[in-house]
């Protein structure tokens, strides 16, 4: 037996022209909350589809808790849940009739009321399907994901079209689910959803994963260095980024022989490591404004590997 | 549901097909509108048709009136089975709630057990009412002998179950579910004018009867006419006689065509989700 959920070597999948997963790797712990980030059109979903079983690869190995979803049959269904960004459930049904009768599927399901209130429904659960609003039944979807008691919850972009209570409401009950030791992979854009509710991410650029790791890590590891930024004796906004903030601040405080005015120092923030990362950002635009002239030779970053 | 000592046993795909039947027929009572569609479409036809044309039909011995009740009960099997089916799976395709349910452990069979008892529970319900009005409106004679009612039993049966099977492959066809109802009410609506429900088969060409009796509606409403209808009424079939052995052999050939259709062809998934 294995003690990762998914592992994942050298995957592909094309569709025509268009190579939507290109070799891509990835290795998920039993137990942890992993998110799959990266922008629209990186794979993501695609790679979410392939571990579900939904969709055909064209070449690699998947093992999704020790069994190849393109082959693994009712006995494995049932112990992954699947939380899809498009479903509907049958209108005309209540929150009640649905989830009691999806628990029917499984070998050992959660009691349907206690699923009821752990999404937090327990107020519309006589009500038909097509009463409730867009958040609902994003939360009614969890329901029928997680009624099945699965080991392993899969999550494709769980929270777009959220308003921000929403967003942070379904995040408890992320949280909530990990708590009770259910692995859960999610796909998502929001960096501060990955940030907020991953042990470990992978971040994925035109099929491939780019980076690897806990957010603290990824930010340690591709967002060194610091900027610091002041205004110059012009009064225009001057700005540096250095891998020796302290040495460009003892610098400016020399040559301006006091208070530096507007001094700011900033650490990268995810955002930035992931955008970089990603490419929606370069090194060009991010580096902007002043090049650093005034501050007397401190060090640029690398910033690509 | 089996016991509990083995707890992972995996629930069995025919019980799962009874719950789902059941789940089937709460949600098609509550559209209020399929409901009204589905009954009150076949009901609507014989009233008209019935009403137009209802002198007696020279040497047979009945009225146009009872040709087109006949005709129209077997319409109504293929309404709710070949119609309901071919625009509602395509909406379930269309909408996921197909690909949710692959998601699950549910055994496919379950899912097609589920659409048997629906399919079942409606035909007999739009059979009931189309006879009820036919008998008491339209001078129909609900058959007196054992050996009449067990045609019409076989007759429905083999019926309802091949025009089901045909709706399921059918429901592969449109691209979405709102093109769904155009596409499968059309070609149904065809065969009821050439399979001898809307116009007596005495009336229409015969090469056009050919194509109908490719399909199984023209042999439904043969039998049925059998059923319903005094001997006399026989001269004016197309051979002078019901061919109940051509009838069981060409809706039989329908059930095991219909069944090689879907397996050959049902989707879980729509065709733009790969």
């Amino acid at each position: 037996m294995t003690h990762n959920a998914v592992e994942v070597r050298g995957l592909r999948k094309r569709y025509g022209e268009v190579t939507a997963v290109d070799g891509l790797d990835l290795t998920i712990r039993r137990g942890e909350v992993f998110g799959l980030l990266g922008p629209n059109g990186a794979g993501k979903s695609t790679t979410v589809e392939i571990l579900q079983g939904h969709r055909a690869r064209d070449g690699g190995e998947v093992s999704v808790l020790g069994a190849d979803p393109a082959t693994a049959g009712r006995a494995w269904r049932s112990r992954v849940g699947i939380v899809w960004q498009d479903e509907s459930a049958p209108a005309e049904l209540t929150v009640r009739e649905t989830v009691a009768h999806f628990a029917r599927y499984y070998p050992a399901p959660r009691d349907p009321e206690a699923v009821i209130s752990l999404v937090g429904l327990e107020a519309k659960r006589d009500q038909r399907v097509k009463a409730l609003s867009g958040g609902q039944r994003r939360r009614l979807d969890v329901a029928l994901g997680v009624i099945g008691g699965p080991e392993l919850l899969l999550l494709d972009e769980p929270t777009t079209g959220f308003d921000p209570a929403a967003r942070r409401q379904f995040w408890e009950l992320i949280r909530l689910l990990a708590a009770e030791g259910t692995t859960i992979v999610l796909t998502t854009h929001y960096l501060e959803e990955a940030e907020a509710l991953a042990d470990r991410l992978a971040v994925i650029k035109r099929g491939r994963v780019v980076a690897e790791g806990e957010p603290g890590e990824l930010r340690a590891r591709f967002g060194t260095g610091a900027t610091v930024e002041w205004t110059g004796p012009d009064g225009a906004p001057r700005r540096v980024r250095t891998a020796t903030p302290t040495r460009t601040v003892t610098e400016l405080a020399a040559r301006t022989g006091g208070e530096v005015p507007g001094l700011r120092v900033t650490r990268p923030t995810l955002e930035d490591v992931y955008l970089r990362l990603t490419g929606q950002v370069t090194d060009a635009d991010d580096g902007g404004g002043d090049d650093g002239g005034g501050a007397g030779g401190a060090p640029r970053t690398e910033e690509s590997r | 549901m089996s016991g509990g000592a083995t707890p992972a046993a995996l629930p069995g795909a025919w019980s799962l097909g009874l719950r789902r039947g059941a789940l089937e027929i709460r949600q098609f009572v509550r559209q209020r509108d399929a409901v009204v569609f589905t009954f009150a479409f076949p009901v609507v036809f014989l009233a008209l048709f019935a009403s137009i044309f209802h002198d007696t039909v020279e040497g047979s011995g009945v009225t146009a009136s009872q040709l087109y009740a006949a005709g129209m009960v077997a319409a109504g099997i293929m309404s709710t089975s070949f119609q309901s089916l071919g625009i509602s799976i395509a909406v379930e395709r269309d909408e996921k709630v197909l690909r949710r349910l692959r998601g699950t452990p549910m055994p496919p069979a379950s899912y097609f057990f589920g659409k048997v008892w629906l399919v079942l529970v409606t035909g007999l319900a739009e059979t009931a009412v189309l006879l009820l009005v036919g008998t008491v409106v339209f001078d129909l004679d609900l058959p007196a002998s054992a050996a009449k009612w067990f045609a019409f039993a076989w007759i429905f049966a083999l019926g309802l179950t091949g025009c089901a099977l045909l709706g399921i492959a059918v429901s592969s066809l449109p691209r979405s579910g709102k093109s769904a109802s155009s596409v499968v009410v059309l070609p149904f609506l065809i065969l009821q004018f050439i399979s001898g429900v809307f116009i007596p088969v005495g009336q229409i060409p015969g090469w056009l009867l050919d194509v109908g009796a490719l399909f199984p509606l023209k042999w439904m409403c043969q039998g049925l006419r059998g059923v319903f209808l005094p001997e006399s009424a026989a001269v004016l079939e197309q051979a002078g006689d019901w061919e109940y052995g051509k009838v069981a052999l060409v809706l039989g050939a329908w059930v095991l065509g219909g069944l090689a259709l879907c397996l050959l062809t049902f989707r879980w998934k729509g065709r733009r989700d790969g």
